[in-house]
């Protein structure tokens, strides 16, 4: 029993990490119709940071300032990589996309000598707390909530600001948006900023319960983010968040299982997952239903 | 029907000029007094691997417009296919023993060698045979699985089936690891001790080595199979694969099938990824699920965007450069004393490389900037960029520095990822663009033709 409950909020927390990933992945897809591959990259990058800043100043300052540097990170990527291919072919942006992910890891691969980096305890995270009888750290107890109050929030900027309604526009017909008067590029930078805000504070949930961060460490949850975000529709916030969550608890009971090499699938159950539902129902559980004009 | 003529010209061009690097590099192979282990020879085999896969995926994403990036997941089943049949038997207790022995105890070439003799010419014969089969077999694998996995991800659209295929590839390396299939796969052990590059040496009855074939092996297979590929791509699937590239609604309504041809196109590129996953296991004398990653697709698909998007010798011409560069000639750059001496051979060759990348790509910046008409701001960071360099470059020069600034482990790869960003963004056409080798030399010889007439005219 203990156990059972320590897997599923073990499950949950990490769900709720891959959330947070995952909101970047759906709002570029929602506007841009572009897997940001290099968004995976952006969340271990947060990490690195992280480390080399707590490294050398107090923590209060340091994690607003790895904040910040990510949000700096995201937001260069978009206008050095992706807005000068704003008319190339869609082929070509994706492309694009991946040679950033592989500069992006090749830089972390030279600054950490290719080590693996120890990510800093941050207080009240990291300690250990009893529920049900099953001994977790905070940080397991905290994601959740912190997600949830992160895409409230999000869900009423998108929904009632200037700026929200500008990128609903934007993510329904690009180009008529352009000729209503949206700044696109404008709107296309927010989500950059606001994906990778998230990203940041997703990877400060993560690596705390993780010991290492190593250049790769970004690929597969960036991933397993963008899976969530199929699963839950592409575009759709509220569907990420729970196509997060039911990958994150999936994965934690299939790593529970008793079999001889489950731990082996995990990341595997993510990729049949996924084919599944772009097999069954391509437009998941909340997409809208997107018809190709000829 | 002159169309027809020219294209069998540069077929034969084509040919030839194949048929002479492959002499050239058995001529090299046994005059050049390099040690065995020197990096040209990684470079050429690496390259002849690298250079298949490239031009299989070049076939799927270039040639029919279906953007897959399973190529890594379909050399692992080669690689693996092949590493399955090939161990010889008595090594396999060896290699399985964590196993306790393999659950397949016998050898292709064991079989053929049933056949022909195990020794001698007969033992040359049946290594041949056996190698050639478990090669095609493991083509054949990868082929089924992309027929089994093209069912349901083909219907997708661009992006979907990217990530989908992307998606088979991890499914695929995490079965292969999985300890439950140990007698057959190894676990997530690596397999070892199958025939590679280095028993395809001739050698006499005392061992010594009498003819170097190493290299020459697997540029032969690899220029066959692309061969093959671009006869595929000149014939009327060819055509049909093209078609359906430039506009899938038109090229339905021409009567192409749409789902036929694309699962053609898929297979075979699997079949022949496959093929080129057992020349990596042969290259790399060893299989292991765990170097068949998602990075290893991207690198394969850079390699194509750099040669050029649908140029067959485009992904050839960038696979060596890439090979070279990525193996040896940025090697310098990962040691902090990059250069032993101001005169050192390699340390001039770098300063000329340098002020000639430099100088070129600044240019080539600048004229694109002024024949697109676009902000003058732009045109100033170029040459900003470019006179810090060129100042570093003097100062290099001056005071006989023999150290790189930043250089240290793993700056090599940053320079080239830039490099290769540089190419992603402003020389989006790569290398060759959509154009062949042929084309360039057909154009070259005609616009010489037409300015010898020009002349004769004048007199």
């Amino acid at each position: 029993m203990d156990y059972a409950i320590s897997v599923l909020l073990s499950g949950v927390s990490v769900g709720g990490q891959y959330a947070l990933i995952a909101i970047g992945y759906t709002m570029v897809y929602g506007i841009l119709r572009l897997i940001n591959f290099a968004h995976g990259d952006v969340f271990m990058a947060a990490g690195l940071m992280m480390i080399y800043l707590s490294a050398s100043m107090p923590l209060y300052v340091a994690l607003p300032a790895a904040i910040i540097l990510t949000v700096v990170l995201g937001f260069a990527i978009e206008r050095v990589a992706y807005k000068p291919l704003r008319s190339a072919p869609r082929m070509s942006v994706m492309i694009s996309a991946i040679g950033v992910s592989y500069l992006l890891q090749n830089t972390a691969t030279y600054v950490t000598g290719g080590q693996p980096m120890n990510y800093p305890t941050i207080p009240g995270l990291s300690s250990v707390v009893e529920i049900g009888g099953a001994r977790v750290t905070w940080v397991t107890v905290i994601t959740p909530f912190l997600v949830i109050v992160l895409v409230v929030a999000l869900t009423q900027l998108i929904n009632q600001t200037k700026v929200g309604m500008a990128m609903r526009a934007v993510a329904k017909d690009f180009e008529t948006s352009q000729l209503m008067g949206i700044k696109i590029n404008t709107v296309i930078s927010i989500a950059f900023i606001i994906g990778s805000l998230l990203a940041a504070v997703g990877s400060m949930l993560y690596f705390t319960n993780y010991p290492y961060v190593t250049p790769t460490a970004g690929a597969m949850p960036g991933l397993k983010a963008f899976v969530a975000a199929v699963f839950g529709g592409i575009g759709s916030i509220p569907g990420a968040v729970i196509g997060a969550f039911i990958i994150g608890i999936c994965e934690n009971i299939i790593k529970a299982l008793p079999f001889d090499g489950a731990t082996n699938f995990v990341d595997a159950f993510t990729f049949v997952l996924l084919i599944v539902i772009l097999v069954a129902k391509p437009t998941g559980l909340f997409g809208e239903k997107a018809t190709d004009k000829v | 029907m002159l169309q027809e003529k020219k294209s069998r010209t540069g077929a034969v061009v084509g040919l030839i000029f194949a048929a002479v690097m492959l002499l050239l590099v058995i001529v090299l192979e046994n005059t050049l007094d390099l040690p065995s282990g020197h990096v040209l020879y990684s470079v050429l085999k690496k390259g002849a691997v690298y250079s298949l896969v490239a031009v299989s995926m070049n076939l799927l994403n270039g040639f029919t417009g279906l953007f897959s990036l399973g190529q890594a997941g379909f050399m692992l089943l080669g690689a693996y296919t092949y590493a399955i049949l090939t161990v010889p038997s008595d090594a396999r207790d060896a290699v399985y023993y964590l196993f306790g022995g393999s659950a397949i105890n016998f050898s292709l070439q064991e079989v053929f060698g049933a056949l022909f003799g195990n020794s001698g010419a007969g033992g040359a014969v049946s290594l041949v045979l056996g190698v050639l089969l478990a090669m095609i077999l493991g083509g054949l694998v990868a082929a089924f699985f992309a027929w089994l996995i093209g069912l349901p991800v083909l219907r997708l659209r661009s992006d979907y089936l990217a990530i989908a295929t992307l998606g088979f590839a991890e499914i695929i390396r995490a079965v292969f690891q999985w300890q439950a299939l140990g007698p057959i796969t190894n676990g997530a052990n690596m397999i070892i001790r199958f025939p590679n590059f280095s028993n395809f040496n001739i050698t006499n009855a005392d061992g010594e080595v009498v003819l170097y074939l190493s290299s020459f092996v697997p540029l032969f297979i690899a220029t066959v199979c692309i061969i093959l590929i671009v006869m595929l791509i000149n014939s009327s699937y060819g055509r049909a694969f093209k078609a359906i590239r430039e506009d899938e609604i038109a090229a339905e309504a021409m009567g192409i099938n749409l789902a036929k041809h694309k699962m053609l196109s898929f297979c075979i590129s699997a079949f022949f990824a496959g093929v080129g996953g057992a020349l990596f296991a042969m290259f790399a004398g060893n299989a292991q699920a765990m170097v068949y990653t998602s990075n290893m697709t991207y690198e394969i698909l850079l390699i194509v965007v750099i040669g050029g998007i649908g140029s067959v010798s485009g992904s050839v011409i960038a696979t060596f450069l890439y090979v070279a560069c990525s193996e040896w000639w940025l090697r310098f750059l990962d040691s902090t004393q990059a250069f032993s001496s101001p005169t050192e051979p390699t340390r001039i060759f770098f300063i000329v490389l340098f002020a000639v990348a430099v100088v070129g790509g600044a240019l080539m910046l600048i004229r694109r900037r002024r024949r697109k008409g676009e902000p003058f701001w732009k045109e100033v960071i170029v040459w900003v960029i470019a006179a810090v360099l060129m100042a570093w470059w003097v100062w290099f020069i001056v005071t006989g520095a023999l150290t790189i600034p930043f250089a240290r482990t793993g700056f090599r790869m940053v320079v080239f990822s830039i490099i290769i960003m540089i190419v992603v963004l402003f020389f989006r056409r790569g290398i060759m663009g959509d154009k062949e080798l042929t084309d360039v030399m057909a154009r070259l010889a005609k616009r010489r033709a037409v300015r010898k007439a020009g002349k004769e005219a004048e007199q």
